[in-house]
């Protein structure tokens, strides 16, 4: 596996803004994931030798930060904050909500890849709590605020998701 | 950003928003805020950068120590004395935005992000020009994409208009402004973990001496502050230091973004004077929702120490949030009902600092974990008189005792909580359970594993 010229492009572009090419390596990682969902061993092989860097460097970066997937998430990518200003408006009762609907446990993925549930910290989002950030490139919500949830919006958020993950896997099929 | 908007006016109609001072918040509410044309036009956006241009930096850097502006990220370090520790060699030099917005409780800088990028672009012009750098950085925390966005084409138009960039406004002055996204991670909001983290490694905290204004991103000179304090230099110089020190107390200048959030009436952002008493503000806020009694507060954010309910006669400057033995932090208010129980939400405070311990000194890896099981035993009825006793003694071994402050500001919630909800902690003990949930049924994830909470 080798990185996309989309991406080396990008990091090309932005070698000038740094002294050193090292710190590079954090825009790099992101645009991984941002590509493929998941920073897997491969690719941060691939990352450490593009930008020359030990590769044990690459992979302490890749598990310092919590926003990089190590493993594949599913489709939709659900993370519910549970700090305290969430906690004290019902952060708890979404996610035990959430957990229901989709039949999985907090840091599970549903069996057919589409949802995956995790519990984040705090998301500056406090006053209009509680808070789920969204992630999914498949239908485009990259880092999405979903802001003064109740259980019903929940609810009808994941179904609509659902609904489409549905309707473009019937769509991919057909093209088969 | 739409919903947000639509939020604000509906609350602005209620008559419910209180702003004593407009420092920055007077325009923040208003369609299309963050555009260039509207900041020129509407708040005298970029007066202030023709002013400074023409001006001595060290007479720049006098004016905003005789403002008694004081850093608005957590430490309250006065901004003047800061910029006038700079170096004066002739390595290139840095300004970094502290845009890592995480501390619990705290959403004020988000607002500022999404509604005024150019207050921040243009203050970050005026230190820039006054510490002589030219190159900045704002490190934007990775969740904010919408905001990314919003600052990507703010700082696109500033660059059209000729105030970055080369030779600005036909000066002779040069400043490049570019866009760093982190990728999670509480610890890089401490300034030398943010650095770390700009240099492409993890966000761990560096042992200081050396300070950053000597050896920061790069090896350089750098200088970091937070983006409220960015925010309001453009004022500042606009409207004169006297102007804004005599909105604050002696010591600090100027109004103060608070962010207001738990069981208040009215959550949001507020702009107020550093005089105004926590009692004022929660009652600004529309008091406690749903006409409960108030039980505590944590003034400063999550790392502060809790305040109880008869202790909230106390101003919110630096200075006396200190004498009352917590601490101002990042204006973060938060606020608990008579329902909420306290070692349930000192727990959910520990578990986050356990998650975000960067792990590298042992007192803060082992003492974060260990308080962090502790007090969740408690919640859980599992706890011993003698947990109770082992909760200060952990504590005294972990602040003063580490490379940055983050073991201190474990502390403080952990302490204050059993000190002050002492009887609390103890009825947990002995009911071999928490009394709150005992009175009012299970509650559906009283039982969750510890390892599923993490």
């Amino acid at each position: 596996m080798e990185l996309s010229e989309q991406i080396k492009n990008m990091i090309y572009e932005m070698k000038e803004q740094f002294l050193s090419d090292e710190a590079l390596l954090i825009p790099l990682l992101r645009a991984i994931q941002e590509e493929k969902g998941y920073i897997s061993f491969n690719t941060m092989k691939d990352a450490a030798l593009f930008l020359n860097l030990p590769l044990k460097r690459v992979r302490e970066v890749a598990t310092f930060y919590t926003m990089f997937n190590k493993t594949p998430v599913g489709k939709v990518h659900l993370q519910i904050c549970s700090n305290i200003s969430c906690w004290l408006r019902g952060a708890d009762h979404l996610v035990h909500c959430a957990e229901k609907r989709l039949g999985i446990k907090l840091g599970e993925t549903t069996f057919d890849k589409h949802f995956t549930l995790s519990s984040v910290e705090c998301l500056a989002a406090c006053g209009t709590a509680p808070v789920m950030q969204v992630n999914s490139s498949e239908l485009t919500i990259h880092e999405e605020y979903y802001e003064e949830l109740t259980e019903s919006k929940l609810i009808e958020l994941i179904d609509k998701w659902a609904k489409k993950l549905n309707e473009l896997n019937e769509l991919k099929q057909r093209e088969k | 950003m739409g919903e947000e908007v639509k939020r604000v006016k509906r609350i602005k109609a209620e008559g419910k928003v209180v702003m004593d001072y407009s420092i920055l918040t007077k325009f923040i509410y208003e369609k299309d805020s963050h555009t260039i044309d509207f900041y020129r036009e509407k708040s005298s956006g970029y007066k202030a950068l023709s002013k400074v241009l023409t001006m001595n930096p060290e007479t720049i850097i006098d004016e905003v120590k005789k403002s008694n502006l004081r850093g608005r990220g957590g430490a309250g370090f006065p901004t003047g004395i800061k910029w006038s520790l700079r170096s004066k060699d002739n390595r290139p030099k840095y300004l970094v935005c502290n845009g890592d917005e995480g501390e619990p409780g705290t959403f004020k800088d988000r607002l500022l992000l999404s509604r005024l990028p150019h207050n921040l672009i243009e203050g970050m012009i005026i230190a820039a020009y006054a510490l002589s750098t030219h190159i900045g950085y704002v490190y934007l925390r990775g969740e904010f994409a919408k905001e990314y966005r919003v600052l990507e084409a703010a700082i696109k138009e500033a660059y059209a208009a000729r105030f970055l960039g080369k030779d600005i406004l036909g000066s002779s002055f040069s400043f490049d402004l570019y866009l760093y996204r982190g990728a999670g991670a509480y610890i890089c909001g401490e300034e030398t973990g943010l650095l770390n983290s700009l240099e492409g490694k993890s966000g761990r905290p560096r042992i200081k001496p050396p300070y950053p204004a000597q050896f920061g991103v790069f090896g350089m000179p750098t200088c970091v502050n937070n983006v409220e304090t960015f925010a309001v230099v453009p004022w500042i110089i606009r409207e004169g230091a006297e102007a804004f020190a005599n909105i604050g107390t002696e010591k600090s200048g100027g109004s103060r973004l608070f962010s207001v959030s738990g069981h208040i009436t009215h959550p949001g952002v507020y702009e107020l004077p550093l005089t105004v008493t926590l009692r004022e503000l929660i009652d600004k806020c529309g008091g406690v929702r749903d006409g409960k009694k108030l039980k505590a507060v944590i003034p400063g954010g999550a790392s502060s120490a809790i305040l109880t309910h008869q202790e909230i006669d106390v101003a919110m400057d630096f200075d006396s949030l200190v004498k009352a033995g917590t601490m101002a932090g990042s204006g973060a208010v938060i606020v608990l009902d008579e329902t909420v129980c306290i070692v349930e939400a000192a727990s959910i405070i520990l578990k986050f600092f356990e998650h975000e311990s960067c792990g590298q000194c042992s007192q803060c890896r082992e003492g974060s974990h260990w308080l962090a099981r502790i007090f969740h035993r408690i919640e859980r009825g599992e706890g011993t008189t003698s947990d109770l006793n082992l909760i200060p003694e952990i504590c005294s071994n972990m602040a003063g005792q580490t490379i940055c402050a983050f073991a201190d500001a474990v502390t403080g919630p952990a302490l204050s909580a059993i000190k002050k909800f002492k009887k609390e902690f103890e009825e947990h003990v002995f009911l071999k359970g928490c009394p709150f949930k005992i009175n009012n049924g299970p509650n559906p994830n009283g039982e969750k594993e510890l390892s599923n909470v993490f």
